[in-house]
């Protein structure tokens, strides 16, 4: 078991195969670090930032950082608590997400952070954004409203030659996620489902699949994003 | 149509990494990228549309809907609306009968804003069909509009004398002026081509030329300032069946047009640079990635590589030196600040939308198509000629202890003598206000936007990697200048439309603090608003590159050394505002329903 590193992570001694994202490797040692871009299986993006860690004094994304022998990493400090919940404040003010009639409340990581953080009222101004609802698939439903454009279905929903389902289109505040027309018009049931499970909030829907599972009985009605990973 | 897409496809062999350089023909033969073609190239490259589109849509100079048969790019940068952007930009609007971003009904005529071009020194500017037109006034733009009603040629439109210097070769004949006023060790002229290739490195191995770099201390001209040696050194230790040297002239910081100057008189020392850096890490293919708004100078570099060739400094056992192969060729971005950044860089050279890296890998280990790559600027790959020729030992005697060598400055805004100006590190910037003829000063911008805005209490300061770091763009402000309005603001919004978007933090959070700068600016600010800023912008922080890690750098800077402007504008006797104003947000729905709004009623 050479490859072995121990590190740190808030002076609690881990260890992990070397070269693991910081992010799985705490895990494995009961340690959450919270992700919303992150997704088994894809290649990491540090898209949302919101696993932001320090090490060596310099802000890192945990979910695209392998770990080292050695490494001490900062997870659980005010500053960093601060910046992880002024993201998710960012990205509630900068969409329009309204919980209470969304689909995905419940199952939603975004809405999910919000509790974790016991974000109250974000501290900036609501944006209020005019964005649309591309409704024009025969399966699913892109409301681009609640998008916080991390890419998980850019980077996992592909067809059997590779190619992309979604893609991003224009950058900056312009920035979207969009579906295309010629791949969303063929999309098949089992690709909607895949679609829908890649999105961390009500972005992609299945149609007449909203409510399939009853409020109360969801991811996070009973218990609070993270609790899975137990130190 | 679809023999043109299909001509160019083969050109680049169906190949994606060249997405580019394909859209870019597409766009300049056909004036857009029409729909049918975006069918085809996903078709023949096997990607989805909405892909090719991801590409398209990414870059200011692509297109999906003609652009005119003169499409023209004014620049409103900063500078560009201290030296008459709004009366350019009127009598464009009234001479074509069009607004900014319109195109005329007889697709004669497009008007299209673009961010700095690299032409501080001669603002106002635009570039029309590829071709930059300086110092615009309103008599000019009539003219100019005249002549295209006329039909004339976009060359016939430059009825100007050309530029200084080598703007007025015949692969050139451009009326941009290089300005060099004041040259060193990489503008002076005492160097013959070749002579490093030929006299050097026939006597040097690679680690030697390595380790004249490392003894020399050059950090990279870019601004990020990494130890060039160093990072040489890495690459030459990565593993990979082929390494890469790029050239990084994408220069879009705005206030900063030294590499376009330097790409203009001196391109042999940057192109015998990059060879002399493939030979130093083993590669034997180099890329110039030069930002679209200098294509103007496609004719004229790629006439230096081929005289280059003929000379046997570029191609196939260079110099006689067994195994030295080298070439290069010349690519061009498409109108995006952020593919500067190297990694963004990468990704925009292998056919994709700019959109940086998480580091690591670092380039040195995973760059071009995976492969060990460094990425330098145009001026570190010049200075790197000379310090070959004449020692490490040598170079460190010009500069200071952190910061050797000599740094070419951009400098524009009001003074005197805009131009380029080659210094020694540790210059301050008292004499170099001196030195350019800039009389009343308010304030500097130095390093550009992401770098610092600093006031006369600052002017001690010298440049260099330790105090005052940057990569040559410096803009004078005079006392009648609006440092808020006309100049932080003006920044932000330039951060806000370059960001690619991906981070959170700096896709929202730069327009979070405009709003609320546009607040103060609007006379609505309470002084928790100043707080708010400056605590806000710590989380820009969490950003994967340095452009959303700096995006909050003109507030930060302005409320440290202009605090007072920000003062001035607050509101005295209220802790508390909302920002809100009822009257204008019912505005639309009361236009609509024929009401006057009105909220007196108690
Ligand atoms: C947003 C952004 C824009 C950049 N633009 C440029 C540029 O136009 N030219 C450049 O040489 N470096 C630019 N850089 C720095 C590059 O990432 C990189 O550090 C540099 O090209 C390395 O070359 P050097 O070490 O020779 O300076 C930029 C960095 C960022 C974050
Ligand atoms: S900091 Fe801004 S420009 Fe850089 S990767 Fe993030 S979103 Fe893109």
């Amino acid at each position: 078991m050479s490859n072995l590193a121990k590190f740190k992570i808030d002076g609690v001694e881990c260890m992990a195969e070397a070269g693991k994202f910081i992010v799985e490797a705490a895990r494995e040692n009961g340690i959450f670090i919270p992700t919303l871009c992150n997704m088994p299986g894809v290649k990491p993006q540090g898209a949302c930032r919101v696993c932001t860690v320090r090490i060596n004094g310099r802000l890192m994304t945990a979910c695209t950082t392998p770990i080292g022998d050695g490494m001490e990493i900062e997870s659980n400090k005010p500053d960093l608590i601060d910046i992880r919940k002024s993201i998710v404040e960012l990205l509630f003010v900068s969409g329009n997400h309204f919980c209470p009639a969304c689909e995905k409340s419940g199952d939603c990581e975004l809405q999910a952070l919000g509790y974790l953080y016991q974000m109250m009222v974000p501290r900036y101004p609501y944006d209020f954004p005019l964005r649309e609802v591309d409704a024009s698939s025969p399966y699913i439903i892109k409301d681009q409203n609640r998008c916080i454009m991390c890419k998980r279905c850019i980077k996992s929903v592909k067809d059997e030659e590779g190619r992309s389902y979604f893609a991003f289109h224009n950058r900056g505040d312009k920035l979207e996620v969009v579906l295309d027309k010629v791949l969303g018009e063929s999309m098949d049931k089992q690709t909607a489902e895949k679609a829908m499970e890649s999105c961390p909030v009500g972005s992609i829907l299945v149609k007449e699949k909203g409510f399939a599972k009853p409020i109360g009985t969801r991811k996070f009605d009973r218990k609070p994003i993270g609790s899975d990973v137990k130190l | 149509m679809k023999d043109t897409v299909k001509q160019i496809l083969k050109q680049y062999g169906s190949d994606r990494n060249r997405l580019m350089d394909i859209l870019i023909d597409i766009q300049e033969q056909l004036g857009y990228i029409p729909k049918d073609a975006i069918d085809l190239l996903a078709a023949n490259l096997g990607m989805s549309q909405v892909d090719v589109e991801q590409t398209i849509s990414f870059y200011h100079f692509f297109s999906t809907k003609p652009r005119g048969k003169y499409a023209i790019y004014l620049n409103d940068s900063a500078v560009a609306r201290m030296f008459g952007y709004d009366s350019v930009k009127r009598t464009f609007e009234s001479e074509a009968g069009i607004k900014f971003g319109q195109v005329s009904d007889d697709g004669l005529i497009g008007l299209f804003n673009t961010a700095c071009m690299g032409m501080s020194d001669q603002e106002p500017a635009a570039i029309i069909n590829n071709k930059v037109f300086t110092r615009l006034t309103p008599y000019r733009v009539r003219e100019i509009v005249k002549h295209m009603r006329e039909g004339k040629a976009v060359e016939e439109l430059m009825n100007e004398s050309y530029g200084d210097g080598k703007n007025q070769l015949p692969s050139l004949r451009s009326i941009v002026s290089s300005n060099v006023r004041r040259k060193g060790m990489i503008l002076g002229d005492d160097y013959e081509m070749g002579t490093v290739t030929k006299t050097r490195l026939t006597k040097m191995s690679p680690e030697a030329v390595i380790a004249e770099m490392k003894h020399s201390h050059i950090r990279g001209r870019g601004g990020a300032g990494f130890p060039t040696g160093l990072k040489w050194e890495f690459c030459r230790r990565s593993k990979g069946d082929k390494r890469y040297v790029i050239c990084n002239a994408d220069e879009g910081e705005p206030g900063t047009f030294k590499d376009r100057v330097i790409l203009t008189e001196k391109p042999e020392l940057v192109f015998e640079g990059m060879a002399v850096a493939g030979y130093a890490i083993g590669s034997d293919e180099g890329i110039l990635y030069l930002r679209y708004e200098y294509r103007y100078m496609k004719d004229y570099l790629n006439e230096v590589l081929e005289n280059m060739r003929k000379q046997n400094l570029l191609g196939k056992e260079i110099a006689g030196i067994e195994g030295f192969d080298f070439d290069i060729r010349i690519q061009y971005g498409a109108g995006a600040y952020v593919c500067g950044e190297e990694s963004a860089l990468l990704e925009s050279l292998e056919g994709k939308r700019g959109e940086p890296r998480d580091k690591p890998p670092f380039p040195v280990e995973k760059g071009y198509l995976g492969m060990p790559t460094i990425v330098n600027n145009v001026e570190t790959f010049g200075t790197a000629v000379k310090i070959v020729l004449n020692g490490g030992e040598w170079f460190t005697q010009f500069g200071t202890e952190d910061s050797t060598g000599t740094k070419i400055l951009s400098i524009s805004g009001d003074c005197m003598f805009p131009g380029v100006y080659e210094v020694d590190w540790g210059f301050n910037v008292e004499d170099m206000l001196d030195m350019v003829g800039a009389w009343e000063v308010q304030a500097v911008q130095v390093g550009g936007p992401s770098g610092t805005l600093i006031g006369s209490k600052e002017f001690h300061r010298t440049l260099g990697y330790s105090d005052l770091s940057t990569g040559g763009s410096m803009i004078i402000f005079g006392p009648q200048r609006n440092l808020l309005k006309d100049v932080v603001l003006n920044f932000m919004h330039f951060f806000i439309e370059e960001s690619c978007g991906s981070c959170s933090t700096c896709r929202n959070m730069t327009q979070v603090m405009t709003n609320k700068l546009t607040k103060i600016l609007n006379g609505k600010g309470v002084k928790s608003d100043l707080d708010d800023l400056q605590s806000w912008a710590k989380t820009l922080q969490a950003s994967r590159c340095g452009l959303g890690q700096t995006a909050a750098n003109p507030i930060v800077s302005s409320l440290k050394n202009f605090r007072h402007l920000y003062e001035a504008l607050l509101q005295k006797d209220k802790d508390f505002d909302q920002g809100f104003d009822m009257e204008a947000s019912v505005q639309a729905s009361c236009n609509y329903v024929g009401r006057v709004p009105n909220f007196n009623h108690h």
